[in-house]
């Protein structure tokens, strides 16, 4: 019990205490940096500026002392309970995404991941889809026809792509054969050489030494690499911003969904926004970038070598700090990447994100799993 | 603590699926009630070790059929006065109706409970059902999947004003 409370308390406050409140920071930053300004330095405290690091706070404090207006005609209790329909399942998906491995200590085994269970991929898609009605009921609930357009456009946009983000990962439980996410991202923990079909076609068997040699990292992007990239598309979809943001859309429907909202209310959307981004860096390191997995380092090899200098106990607990700082660095990589998404691409037109999702992703992502398919067979067959 | 959780759940499906009907009037309101009778029965169904059917239940009925439904009614701009007071009512009573026959055969039925029989290992997982399904019931499931196929090409008919 105490251990997991501690886990918990771990992943949520990397994610929500630390990484949040910085990715406001790295949003203002990157946007100024990509647009060739100096950017968010206004905040200040007697005068320290601390290169806008002082922005999040200010944030939080404009947000918690404005005025929190419910319109008039709005459904009040609806009202209140979207931004909370939509902040939570950002939380709890958290739950399953293992930031560790599985280390020996003494006589116990120590998992760092909260909620360790078989269906886990399909809890993180279940809770997932529960967020629509974040949006949806936000729009409907404001009694305005701007935010009833913003919502309109969430719902449909939402879950369609829920339909193909599924759709998309099929193949890489395949590979994997398990929907268990501390499963898969053990199954990153080591190498494939990437000449090996040679000596399965019987070209040259068995390959020769210095071939051997020539491996890389058994991630999901290398083995499912069509399957990353609809995944990225489909999940950044899923979190409504730019450049799949049609459903806010300032420049067509003011605000969208969250229009009428204000003060800390609007608040819990915006948390929710951001959040995603490194829940969603999380999930994707884990599934595709190997998640805690140091590259062509694996964790049997971190302990065997340290171990024989330091002792076996030193050598666990050190293998354990570089696997979770890896996982960060990982995440960290995926803000990055999502944040320079966010500001080169301009928003996709309405139409356009739907024939995206309907016409280009969900036909690749069927004929990813029947050639998965047909090639795991193939080298089955093969062995 | 499971047979609490369960009894919680169940209460919350029921109440859910008597707001669904209670909400004549608010349309938007009775399919949040749906939403929360769909979750709340996703939970039992995970305390009854059926894993699968329990997120299937949440990930397919709660986030995906009610967000449809929501998406019409707020498309067609539904109210509850287009029923009429002479269909609410009936929906009413019935709903309240059958709330009360569940509430009598739980108290009848809860002391002539045998206790739960012994569960195979991984029970309700997806290797298990996976399995069945694909074994024992493959008849069954191409049969639906046949079906659904036959709506599919029924809905685009319809939708399509001009066939070429």
């Amino acid at each position: 019990m105490v251990e997991i409370i501690v886990k918990m308390l771990f992943i949520v406050l990397v994610m929500m205490g630390a990484l949040l409140p910085l990715i406001t920071w790295v949003e203002r930053k990157q946007a100024a940096i990509m647009q060739d300004r100096i950017g968010a330095n206004r905040a200040d405290l007697f005068g320290i500026r601390a290169i806008g690091l002082l922005h999040p706070a200010a944030d939080v404090l404009k947000l918690i002392t404005k005025e929190d207006v419910v319109p008039r005609g709005a459904n009040r209790v609806l009202h209140v309970l979207a931004p909370v329909i939509a902040l939570v399942p950002a939380i709890v998906t958290l739950a399953v995404i293992p930031f560790g491995g599985t280390y020996r200590f003494g006589g116990s085994d120590l998992k760092l991941v909260v909620a360790d269970i078989d269906w886990g991929m399909l809890y993180v898609l279940a809770v997932g889809s529960i967020a629509t009605y974040g949006a949806v009921i936000a729009g409907w609930a404001s009694n305005n026809n701007w935010s009833l357009l913003g919502s309109m456009r969430a719902s449909s946009q939402m879950i369609s792509y829920e339909v193909t983000m599924g759709l998309s990962i099929v193949g890489l439980f395949m590979v994997f054969g398990t929907l268990r996410l501390p499963e898969m991202a053990a199954a990153q923990d080591q190498t494939f050489r990437l000449l090996g079909f040679l000596e399965l076609l019987g070209v040259a068997s068995p390959l020769p030494a210095w071939l051997d040699w020539i491996r890389l990292p058994a991630w999901g992007i290398f083995l499912q690499p069509l399957g990353f990239l609809l995944f990225l598309a489909c999940i950044m979809a899923e979190n409504k911003r730019p450049p799949f943001d049609a459903p806010e859309g300032e420049s067509e429907i003011i605000a969208g969904y969250h229009m009428e909202y204000s003060g800390m209310r609007f608040g819990l959307f915006y948390t929710a926004e951001f959040l995603e981004v490194p829940v969603i860096g999380a999930l994707v390191a884990t599934l595709f970038l190997g998640g805690w997995a140091v590259p062509w380092l694996s964790q049997a090899t971190i302990v065997g070598g340290v171990s024989q200098a330091f002792g076996e106990g030193f050598a666990t607990g050190f293998c354990l700090i570089v696997h979770v700082l890896t996982f960060l660095a990982k995440v960290v990589f995926m803000i990055w990447l999502q944040m320079l998404i966010r500001w080169t691409l301009p928003r996709f037109r309405y139409d356009q994100v739907m024939d995206l999702c309907w016409k280009i992703i969900l036909p690749l992502s069927i004929a990813n799993v029947f050639v998965t398919g047909g090639l795991i067979l193939l080298v089955e067959g093969l062995r | 603590m499971r047979a609490l959780l369960f009894y919680v759940f169940g209460a919350l499906s029921v109440a859910g699926a008597l707001g669904m009907v209670l909400n004549v009037r608010n349309t938007v309101a009775g399919a949040m009630s749906l939403v929360l009778c769909m979750v709340a029965l996703g939970g039992v169904y995970v305390l009854l070790d059926a894993y699968l059917v329990g997120v299937l239940q949440i990930l397919v009925y709660a986030g995906a059929i009610v967000v449809l439904f929501l998406f019409v009614v707020m498309l067609l701009n539904l109210r509850g006065e287009q029923l009429g007071p002479e269909r609410q009512l009936p929906a009413k009573v019935l709903g309240v109706a059958a709330a009360g026959v569940m509430l009598l055969a739980f108290l009848v039925l809860q002391p002539a409970l045998a206790p739960a029989a012994e569960l195979a290992p991984g029970f309700g997982g997806y290797r298990a059902v996976g399995l069945a399904l694909f074994t024992d019931w493959v008849l069954a499931f191409e049969a639906t999947s046949l079906l659904l196929l036959a709506a599919m090409i029924g809905a685009v008919v319809l939708a399509k004003r001009k066939i070429d």
